[in-house]
């Protein structure tokens, strides 16, 4: 557990603070704004897979809440 | 990088949008609906249905709708092994009796349920680069009911480029199973002809019951969530999650063979689990825009004091066509390793355990997925697609001895799914 928050926190700190020279301008948003680059594109694909893997497998969560809600594990 | 003409009218259209502020006007209402079949060769079948509203308010504010219906029929594996002679269960209400043929995996096929979930969410800006997103989701099925919130808070930096977000969900289950809670580790009734009368068998199979104690669970989740624009083309996001659940984590419906030396079953034992479970999760994301093609690719390492630990790895690739059509094939990999209480039997003689289950989903496998989605945006801003995948599970090996006639008995079997999705926006 301790190596994962560490690896998160040494990305956290690189992302806030050292990767200020990284990203965009405003107006350079155009492909990043596209339906295909939004990081829950494809949200209902994303929400079946969880639904059946959470039923299937030991694991659950990580791109989102792990949750309960189903009795199906 | 050099523009052409229409690069240029995208990017001042997308600055535009950008230093207007945000959104500043309601829009109509988008809705996203899916149908998706699920179906395992001689066992579960399943049929979901999701249908999704979504409102974008004045003021980047949106609230979003979901109810999402999912039926399930067929038979699940009760985590019984496999034996060279027929074996007879009782059914979880205890009314009936199943059976497993001469070496076939052991499948309760008593397993039907109809699930119902309706979820709201609302976000939207909270002070200059803060954003807030609330929701709450209720769910329903036959045996288990289930309430949850969630909140999450964002905050920008570096122009937007970066985002940093602190999610909490708080979800409160309750579990009546079919029959009651089995006591843990006791062993199943079985009707052989051995009870005087009814009444005699159903006063055996009433103390395999609980009569108090937990019956449901509640469970915190908590995600930090960090997203980094690269560049024009690469945006990538990182998660670190904890869970953690309480309350009653048994299957109620799956029990673990006791053997002899011989291999053979003497007595069927109903699963037990702890009480809690502690569990970590790290997701990393990227995704990258090529000339016409767009490649996401994440990771999720995950781990927990059952001592179940598992590494996902999945990739979609989408090659984007010119007709506003798009082609996507798709590729997980997972491998998780058993939990420390897993066991695929336990042997006559030693003593019972405190917790012990036979359930493969917590067991050693691995498992991977192909498929391939196509979708079509249409004029007017509606879209289509569809998806086909293959699903193939296979348990693993945990290095348990197995005794006598086990040995030539699978006792680690596979599972293979298919998976038939369409999907519609407008």
């Amino acid at each position: 557990m301790k190596k994962i928050i560490m690896l998160f926190a040494a990305v956290a700190i690189l992302g806030v603070t050292g990767c200020s020279s990284l990203g965009v301008q405003p107006w350079e948003r155009d492909l990043l704004a596209t339906d295909e680059m939004s990081l829950s594109a494809g949200a209902t694909d994303l929400a079946l897979d969880d639904h059946i893997y959470f039923s299937k497998e030991g694991t659950s969560g990580g791109r989102g809440f792990a949750g309960g809600g189903c009795g199906c594990n | 990088m050099q523009l052409n003409k229409t690069d240029l009218k995208k990017a001042l259209f997308a600055a535009s949008c950008t230093l207007l502020a945000g959104n500043s006007v309601a829009q109509d209402w988008d809705f996203d609906t899916a149908i998706m079949y699920y179906g395992e060769a001689d066992r579960v079948q399943a049929l979901e249905g999701i249908f999704q509203a979504k409102k974008t308010l004045k003021d980047d504010k949106e609230f979003s709708a979901k109810l999402v219906v999912d039926s399930l029929t067929g038979a699940s594996a009760n985590g019984a092994v496999q034996q060279a002679t027929a074996q007879t269960f009782t059914t979880p209400s205890g009314n009936g009796q199943y059976t497993a043929n001469t070496s076939e995996t052991p499948l309760d096929d008593t397993f039907l349920d109809t699930r119902v979930q309706i979820s709201a969410q609302w976000s939207q800006p909270l002070a200059e680069n803060y954003v807030v997103s609330t929701g709450a989701n209720v769910s329903n099925e036959y045996d288990y009911q289930s309430i949850a919130f969630n909140g999450v808070l964002g905050r920008y930096f570096n122009n937007k480029n970066t985002t940093a977000s602190l999610g909490l969900s708080y979800a409160l289950d309750s579990v009546d199973p079919v029959g009651g809670r089995p006591v843990g580790l006791s062993t199943m009734v079985v009707d052989n002809g051995q009870f005087s009368d009814e009444a005699a068998y159903r006063s055996a199979f009433d103390a395999t019951r609980q009569t108090g104690g937990e019956d449901g669970k509640n469970t915190v989740d908590v995600i930090l969530g960090l997203t980094q624009v690269i560049n024009r083309q690469w945006i990538t996001q990182f998660n670190v999650s904890l869970s953690e659940v309480d309350g009653y984590l048994t299957d109620p419906y799956k029990v673990v063979s006791e053997v002899d030396a011989s291999g053979m079953a003497t007595q069927q034992r109903y699963e037990n689990r702890p009480g809690s479970r502690s569990k970590q999760a790290f997701f990393a994301q990227s995704k990258y825009r090529f000339e016409s093609s767009v490649w996401d690719i994440s990771y999720r390492l995950t781990n927990d004091d059952w001592g179940i630990n598992s590494h996902t790895i999945e990739s979609r690739y989408r090659f984007l066509f010119d007709n506003n059509s798009y082609l996507e094939p798709h590729i997980r990999l997972y491998q998780q390793g058993e939990a420390d209480f897993y066991t695929p039997f336990l042997r006559e003689g030693d003593a019972v355990p405190e917790f012990a289950s036979a359930d493969y989903r917590i067991g050693k496998l691995n498992a991977y997925t192909f498929g391939i989605k196509y979708g079509k945006k249409l004029k007017s801003g509606r879209e289509y697609g569809v998806r086909l995948e293959y699903y193939n599970q296979a348990s693993q090996d945990v290095g348990v001895e197995a005794p006598g006639g086990l040995n030539s008995l699978d006792l680690y079997p596979s599972l293979d799914a298919v998976i038939l999705q369409f999907d519609y926006k407008f």
